[in-house]
């Protein structure tokens, strides 16, 4: 895979290779102020909605007493999954050495960062005492699960921006040496600062090497710790649908599930705007394709856990719940988070078609909106169902239905998302370039040596 | 006059000194807002605990002892000593009178569909008799409400009571999804009559005032067990329903009648359980069965 190139060879190779990955911060046609106008302003609008709930109280939205988590847990619980994914292939498949990820690594970040940050704000956003957030800080209770995904969560927020920025050191050294005077000086200045001196000389990236090392073996159980704290939110309570042993693992398989299929999403988008077929290739969709495949038959396995070994026994409570899913009010979207978020892909990705690039963004969009709809699934059903009736309250109170300022405030977190993924690759190559450039038989000499000699 | 001046001089002082140490500042704000102003010969208005608006004359008003909001919130954390609260509700006496959750809505300051205690219509089987249910909070001695809390917003106190400190809840509602009583309900708008409440200190042993973005739920009126009366729901009902006590004196008293009875005979005799035992939360309510459903039932039976 890697072979070595004549020194006038690579030096071509690599011109090219670090012009193409650029690209993306020197785009700026009407397209790309479009598209961030069009998600400054939901941005805008969301935190508008939320100035209205917080004057306003929580009473504005669907929720009340019995079902008393909605969309926005779903909402968060869905990001906390998307962000998974940072760690599946930025840190374990680099660890596995599988080099196909290499060029996604910094993707997954984007995704990871974004999608975890976002969670953060959407856990705030559904308080009802948004302003005595300091209290988990100041009172904080070790024994509730709201303590230990507040710690994870900040944790694998920090670790995954390390995981960012480490890798991109050398690249903005790269660009700091190579684009002065070709891009507007405050950018040129932030990439200097950023740079802290990396020159590429050896002992420097021997410290870059191992403590990146360290935070991919740091991350694994962080990251498995999100989403299992996460699940713990739910399986810590004794309501029928929830109260299973299974939702740990069966969370994290459903979070690499979503991930793939947000990654997928990216890297098309990134393909296309940023000329990049050469890097995003056929063989990298392809290979997510099949990855894809195999994520989502872990997690159809645990489906099958999850719903065939209770829906076998039907006992009381639980088969209350399960009836409502099966062919009950909810078994709509029960059903197309199945065979939508599972099934359709796992079969038709097994073809080579489906996992050509265009194919295989449409099935993993289909998937990635399936698997927001699972979160859904999972929040809202459970609640309607508590095990005493439902009476002296009005109507409402017992059917769940999101409304307006909910659903503004729900897509605020994913306009938001956008914008952070979108700044990200703007700011910083898509790819980590030293490292590509490496795999394709260039060397680090050659990369710096301007600036050796 | 002398005297008065010295006084105000004194506590001027101690304002001073309070408010200058920095932590109990809102505590002295908070306390001064209790304060009445008035013209001579003025009636005032005032809203008294059970909820009723009276007037006053201003010459007949004499300063009630408020504790502050932190001495208050430190007692209402330790509930009072040597004593083990108990409730037994018998089902068989139940007529839906439903005069229990209008003297709790009055008292907590609820709105008309936040129940504290709320009456139920359940109907257990197909071939058997509905039978109305009244269902406060349960009070368990392994509450999955308390464990779940982030901020020790709502704990267990020694003598019994799960309580919530309204001033310390972040309205994250986990607690809502732990409790499988459905015993909680959330300020989701601004609480019943919020305007009047302004500048109520805070009681936290009856939940009032009610904050928006809180959670709220029967207390066994804390409150008024701390002055030696009997829960607002328990002395409101007219037909003998409930029975309230302290198991450590092994003694209930009926709430109609004033009668007191031993608690473990009235649970051996009369067959007493708890509500979902088998989830292992140990309530301190306890049921009598409806045995005897002579009364006519009137209304449909919603079990869903």
């Amino acid at each position: 895979m890697i072979q070595k190139k004549s020194p006038e060879e690579a030096r071509k190779s690599f011109d090219l290779i670090f012009h193409d990955l650029t690209r993306s911060l020197r785009v700026k046609d009407e397209l790309s102020r479009f598209w961030l106008f069009i998600l400054i302003m939901f941005c805008i609008v969301g935190v508008w909605a939320w100035g209205y709930q917080i004057k306003e109280g929580l009473g504005i939205t669907g929720m009340r007493d019995y079902v008393s988590w909605g969309m926005y847990i779903s909402n968060f619980v869905f990001f906390v999954a998307v962000s998974l994914i940072g760690l599946l292939i930025s840190s374990i498949m680099h660890l596995l050495k599988i080099h196909w990820a290499q060029p996604i690594s910094r993707v997954a970040e984007q995704v990871a960062i974004a999608a975890v940050g976002l969670a953060g704000l959407i856990i705030v956003m559904d308080m009802g005492r948004p302003d005595r957030f300091l209290n988990v800080f100041l009172h904080g209770r070790f024994a509730s699960p709201i303590i230990w995904d507040v710690t994870v969560i900040t944790t694998y927020l920090f670790i995954s921006l390390l995981l960012f920025y480490l890798p991109l050191i050398p690249d903005l050294a790269l660009m700091r040496d190579r684009l002065k005077g070709k891009i507007p000086e405050i950018q040129y200045k932030i990439y200097k600062i950023l740079a802290i001196g990396y020159r590429g000389n050896a002992q420097q990236f021997k410290i870059i090497y191992h403590s990146l090392r360290t935070l991919m073996l740091l991350i694994i159980p962080v990251g498995l710790a999100i989403h299992t704290v996460t699940s713990w939110l739910f399986a810590a309570t004794l309501r029928p649908g929830w109260d299973t042993t299974i939702f740990g693992p069966y969370f994290v398989a459903g979070a690499f599930v979503a991930g793939t299929a947000a990654v997928i999403q990216v890297m098309y988008v990134y393909r296309v705007r940023y000329k990049l077929k050469n890097y995003f290739n056929d063989e990298v969709f392809d290979r997510m394709g099949k990855t894809l495949v195999f994520v989502c038959l872990v997690y159809l396995y645990f489906n099958i856990n999850e719903f065939l070994v209770p829906g076998y026994k039907m006992k009381t409570a639980e088969g209350i719940h399960l009836t409502e899913l099966f062919i009950g009010k909810s078994a709509p979207i029960f059903w197309f988070t199945q065979i939508g978020g599972l099934v359709l892909p796992i079969l038709l990705l097994l073809v080579r078609y489906f996992r050509k690039p265009f194919p295989l963004t449409v099935i993993a969009l289909v998937t990635l909106v399936a698997s927001w709809f699972k979160r859904y699934i999972i929040v809202v059903p459970t609640l309607e169902h508590p095990f005493l009736p439902i009476q002296n309250v009005p109507e409402h109170f017992a059917h769940y239905s999101p409304t307006n300022p909910e659903i503004t405030i729900t897509l605020f977190a994913f306009f938001a998302a956008l914008l952070i993924v979108t700044a990200l690759a703007k700011l910083f190559p898509v790819i980590t370039i030293w490292e590509y450039a490496e795999h394709h038989g260039v060397d680090k000499k050659i990369m710096f040596n301007e600036y050796e000699n | 006059m002398n005297k008065t001046n010295s006084r105000r001089n004194f506590l001027r002082m101690a304002g001073l000194t309070v408010t200058s140490s920095g932590i109990a500042a809102s505590t002295a704000f908070l306390s001064s807002c209790n304060r009445i102003e008035a013209v001579d010969g003025e009636k005032i208005k005032l809203l008294t605990s059970s909820g009723e608006l009276v007037e006053v004359d201003r010459t007949s008003l004499t300063p009630a002892e408020i504790p502050s909001l932190t001495e208050n919130q430190k007692r209402g954390r330790s509930g009072l000593p040597g004593r083990k609260w108990v409730m037994v509700i018998d089902l068989a006496r139940c007529r839906n009178a439903r005069k229990c959750m209008e003297a709790c809505q009055a008292h907590h300051q609820l709105r008309p569909e936040q129940h504290h205690m709320n009456v139920l219509q359940m109907k257990d089987a197909e071939n058997t008799a509905p039978y109305y249910m009244p269902k406060p909070c349960m009070h368990c001695d392994n509450p999955p409400c308390t464990k779940v809390c982030p901020v020790n917003a709502t704990f267990k106190r020694e003598d019994g009571i799960v309580l919530i400190d309204n001033e310390r809840c972040i309205g994250c509602r986990f607690c809502i999804a732990a409790c499988p009583y459905s015993a909680r309900v959330f300020n989701w708008l601004e609480p019943r009559d919020s305007d009047k409440y302004v500048g109520v200190t805070y009681n936290i042993e009856a939940n009032v005032p009610q904050k928006k973005g809180t959670i709220s739920k029967c207390l066994f009126s804390a409150d008024r067990l701390r002055d030696g009366k009997l829960p607002s729901c328990v002395s409101a009902c007219p037909n003998s329903v409930y029975w309230f006590g302290d198991q450590n004196e092994d003694a209930v008293t009926n709430g109609t009648t004033g009668e007191t009875v031993s608690f473990s005979n009235l649970i051996r005799d009369n067959a007493g359980y708890t509500l979902l035992e088998e989830l292992g939360t140990k309530p301190r309510v306890y049921y009598l069965p409806p045995k005897g459903r002579a009364f006519p039932y009137q209304g449909d039976v919603h079990t869903s």
